[in-house]
């Protein structure tokens, strides 16, 4: 039986942070993912926000590792060659007995440490962020907000780990939970394995998870958000991340700068029971679109080409981030949700000072290797440079992705990496996330990963078992 | 970089016939662009009947139809045909620059053709509620799964939308063997062709919904069911009126847009609604020299037209260049 | 004796026509704009038929799926029969566009043609518009129908 120090249980963007921080230390660290893919639970759905720290009560966990991952997620983004663009946020109040609001919450984060606060008026407004509504009275500048793209985040994340030693398994739901003497037997989907740590970052299912050992302390229940991508087109119609005032359960509907330059706009706030519902309504398009207007007038539902839900994994006001002395060596990573992505590098770090003072001789690797080289997009590169990528390899200028311009070396270098799903692909790619949906794409897609997985096209899938695209095969191999 | 006398972007049905009636008006050198490995674009996919009854004044497939123009093209040596060849920059000095495997070009065109065709409208667009399961294609996409690679979408279908793309393929499904459950549509009539109504629908007793929409689509990981409901004279769902239909596909064929995000590049105006370019003269755009044709210039229903439009285009073309 | 309306789908028109039918014979015909819809009216109360097209497959050609058609309508309740034909046909030999692969399919005077070259994307080739070197049937006789 396959032995351990740390089993982490979860590949989302928490999972594959504590992955990467822990593979610095001479450590035999295992990763279970239950789906298909990395990144394919909560962290699917993220909106890619680096958030600064405002929003968050003062003495929080949240505040608190919101603003040191704010700090270090840039170092992070540099080292894995994953963009981090700083564009600032405005939380916008729209009449006086507001105002008082916004210097509260500028108070709060001042405590926690955000810097650069300041609250910005009419003029400011109309000169920095021209689309805004004219109602508009004031707003708190939070300068150190900033956007990336959630998935190539977890993918190089957990590359970056993969290359430091980590073993990943998708596929891959572990089922129970024994504890005997000191180590913790693993029974998966894939084999039983052992280990002294076990790290739960299961997201929706870290409850489940956590009774395994029988601390059933928290339940996650999720809490679903409807959010809408705009055309392209209308990339450049805000400036900085758009926030209303947050209302008890939520940040409120809000406009946002994507790291790939579609405006997204929402999310809603539904609390629901069911784990797996992540469908879509029309009562949520219509809430959005009523709450965002008010933020920017001008856009219409005209301008949305794609929406999808996600569920935030709730578990009470601030994140769960312990060591469960009962059962020694389990470390609950619970309620992981807003901000979560941004806090992420603070979260590993702090699981890594959890596992110290447990006592797991922790001996700095002397080859981490730390850097990744950045994947190559040609929708990112200037034609100077796609030019030498295309002597370099023919297959840069074959074009399988029309609208967002994906060629058929970054289809294959993806599902060299990783991918096996359309989904994965379209994640790590962005073929099949424009305005044709797929519709021009998918034929190459379904050929190019039957090709390079060595399978039929009947076997290929959108994410995973269950979902295959086509039934049947009438053509000669 | 190089300079062309006449760039042709597309070598479907009106790219190829643009090609020809700009060669018949005395241009000689011609670069026609096409994306795919061959020449046809859309009609190669389109192997039903009903192309060419205007034009030829005989009954033939899209493939049999492109295949007169493909080898008038092929037998012009003026007419250089690169394939794989995809657009990806437009100037408004009609500055292109395009991708082949292995190659980046740039080049300028005195006179340039935009003959780009249409996208499908999708899902999204048209806001179904539900999950977004494997098992929703558009109907073109479906299509060209069939017939191009010989592979089967789904074997329970439900189409939304009664355009002539639709109406054919549930014909096309049928024959295959799957099942076509229902075509639902919002409006009171069907949106297609009334042959394809009775060669395709009444033919084979597919139930045809009319003013009824897809409330919802229902599956975690492959379509499993959609719930229809009936629909008032403003569109809106009348509630108590919802059905289920379990199925395993959801095709949709809801309306084509003109992919003009090229032309966009470059500086001309759209018709926000549409994607239409505007202009006050059929063909020409805003930018000198620069025409649209075929669908990417206005939606037609039978290829027989995007071929005279077409053709019209290729003669504007030359016309502008002796003007230069 | 009935009257019934039918669509005619000769052309995209798509007259509708209303037809008397007695004793399994059409006897009175109307509202069609012109004579095609007369002969469609008779053969799809007494002969219902159709043009049938679909795919088969390849074996050693660049195209994996070659389009094909009936060169003239075959009876309506023998599509299905004749779906279940194509399905055994495989074209393994360079094709052309009009090229007949099945003689006197599922009954005499009807072939299957192919519809595409199966090598589509060769050298310059001779020939223009409505001048096909393998010229297919001009559809103008009675039973003729288009699909």
């Amino acid at each position: 039986m396959n032995s351990y120090d740390i089993a982490i249980i979860g590949g989302g963007v928490v999972g594959s942070a504590i992955a990467r921080e822990l593979s610095r230390f001479r450590l035999a660290i295992i990763l279970f993912e239950k789906e298909e893919e990395l990144t394919f639970g909560v962290s699917k759905s993220n909106s890619g926000i680096i958030h600064p720290g405002t929003q968050n009560p003062s003495g929080s966990l949240k505040g608190r590792l919101c603003v040191e991952g704010n700090r270090r997620i840039r170092t992070v983004a540099a080292e894995l060659g994953v963009d981090f663009k700083e564009v600032g946020e405005l939380i916008v109040a729209f009449s006086e007995d507001e105002i008082p609001r916004l210097f509260g919450l500028k108070r709060e984060a001042r405590s926690l440490g955000v810097p650069g606060l300041a609250i910005v008026d009419r003029r400011w407004l109309r000169r920095h962020e021209p689309n805004l509504s004219e109602k508009a009275l004031a707003a708190l500048y939070a300068p150190t907000a900033g956007i990336i793209s959630p998935y190539r985040l977890v993918y190089d994340l957990s590359e970056n780990a993969r290359r430091n030693g980590v073993e990943i398994f998708t596929r891959t739901r572990v089922e129970h939970i024994v504890k005997t003497g000191g180590t913790f037997e693993l029974h998966t989907t894939g084999g039983t394995y052992r280990s002294k740590f076990v790290v739960n970052a299961a997201g929706l299912f870290a409850d489940e998870v956590s009774r395994m050992v029988g601390v059933g302390s928290f339940e996650i229940r999720p809490r679903k958000g409807e959010e809408f991508l705009l055309d392209k087109k209308r990339e450049h119609i805000t400036n900085h991340l758009l926030f209303p005032l947050p209302s008890r359960t939520s940040k409120g509907v809000l406009v946002i700068r994507t790291a790939d330059g579609n405006p997204m706009i929402g999310p809603t706030a539904e609390d629901i029971t069911d784990k797996e519902d992540l469908s879509t309504s029309d009562e949520g398009l219509k809430k959005v679109l009523a709450a965002v207007r008010m933020l920017i007038p001008t856009i219409d539902e005209s301008d949305i080409i794609a929406y999808f839900a996600g569920l935030r994994p709730v578990a009470g006001d601030d994140f769960i981030i312990r060591h469960e002395n009962e059962v020694a060596g389990f470390i609950n990573v619970a309620g992981i949700q807003s901000p979560g992505l941004t806090a992420s590098p603070a979260i590993a770090s702090m699981v890594r000072d959890i596992v110290r003072r447990c006592g797991l001789p922790m001996k700095r690797k002397i080859f981490f290797h730390p850097h990744r080289k950045k994947t190559a997009h040609l929708f990112a590169v200037p034609f100077s440079k796609t030019r030498k990528l295309i002597e370099r390899d023919p297959s840069f200028g074959d074009i399988v992705c029309r609208c967002e311009m994906v060629s058929a070396r970054e289809v294959k270098d993806a599902i060299q990496r990783g991918a096996t799903t359309l989904d994965g692909v379209k994640f790590r790619t962005r073929a099949q996330a424009g305005r044709c949906h797929g519709s021009f794409c998918t034929t190459r897609l379904l050929k190019i990963l039957a090709e390079e997985k060595k399978l039929p096209l009947t076997a290929i899938t959108k994410k995973g078992a269950g979902s295959e695209v086509v039934r049947k095969a009438r053509r000669h191999a | 970089m190089r300079e062309r006398d006449l760039v042709i972007v597309g070598g479907g049905s009106a790219g190829l016939a643009a090609a020809i009636a700009a060669h018949d008006h005395g241009v000689r050198d011609i670069l026609l662009l096409e994306r795919d490995q061959y020449l046809g674009g859309i009609l190669n996919q389109c192997i039903h009947t009903g192309f060419g009854l205007e034009y030829f004044k005989e009954v033939l497939t899209g493939p049999e139809y492109a295949d007169r123009f493909i080898r008038k093209v092929r037998s012009i040596d003026d007419i250089e045909v690169s394939l794989r060849s995809f657009v990806v920059h437009l100037t408004g000095d009609k500055v292109l620059t395009y991708f082949r495997p292995g190659l980046l070009e740039t080049v300028r065109a005195r006179a340039l053709i935009m003959a780009t065709g249409c996208r499908e409208k999708t899902r999204e667009m048209i806001h179904i509620a539900g999950s977004r399961p494997a098992g929703i294609f558009s109907a073109g996409l479906a299509q060209k799964l069939i017939n191009i690679e010989g592979l089967l979408p789904g074997n329970e279908v439900v189409i939304v939308g009664s355009g002539d793309i639709g109406l054919i393929m549930a014909r096309r499904f049928t024959l295959e063997g799957a099942r076509v459950k229902a075509i639902v549509e919002v409006q009171k009539n069907s949106r297609g062709l009334l042959r394809n109504l009775v060669q395709c629908v009444e033919d084979f007793g597919i139930p045809a919904y009319f003013s009824h929409m897809i409330a919802r689509i229902s599956g975690n990981k492959r379509v499993e069911k959609v719930i229809v409901a009936r629909v008032d004279d403003t569109y809106t769902m009348i509630p108590g009126s919802e059905f289920e239909i379990a199925c395993d596909t959801l095709l949709v064929s809801v309306g084509l847009i003109p992919e003009n995000e090229l032309i966009e590049m470059a500086g001309v105006r759209l018709d926000r609604k549409t994607n239409a370019p505007l202009s006050d003269e059929v063909n020409t755009t805003s930018i000198p020299g620069l025409f649209v044709c075929g669908n990417s210039f206005r939606v037609y229903d039978i290829v027989d037209s995007v071929t005279k439009d077409s053709s019209l285009a290729g003669r504007m073309a030359a016309e502008y260049l002796r003007g230069q | 004796m009935m009257t019934r309306p039918i669509t005619c789908i000769e052309c995209p028109v798509g007259c509708r026509i209303l037809v008397t039918v007695e004793n399994g014979k059409v006897v009175k015909i109307s509202g069609n704009k012109c004579p095609k819809g007369d002969l469609y009216s008779v053969s799809e109360i007494e002969n219902p038929a159709r043009i049938l097209t679909s795919t088969v497959a390849t074996r050693g050609m660049p195209l994996v799926m070659l389009p094909v058609r009936t060169d003239g309508p075959i009876p309506k309740t023998k599509l299905l029969e004749a779906m279940d034909e194509i399905r055994k046909i495989v074209v393994d030999r360079p094709v052309r566009t009009g090229e007949v692969i099945v003689k006197n399919f599922l009954q005499p005077g009807v072939n299957l043609i192919v519809t595409r070259d199966s090598s589509p994307d060769q050298s310059p080739r001779e020939g223009c518009p409505g001048q096909s070197a393998r010229s297919i049937r001009l559809i103008n006789s009675a039973f003729d129908r288009t699909l």
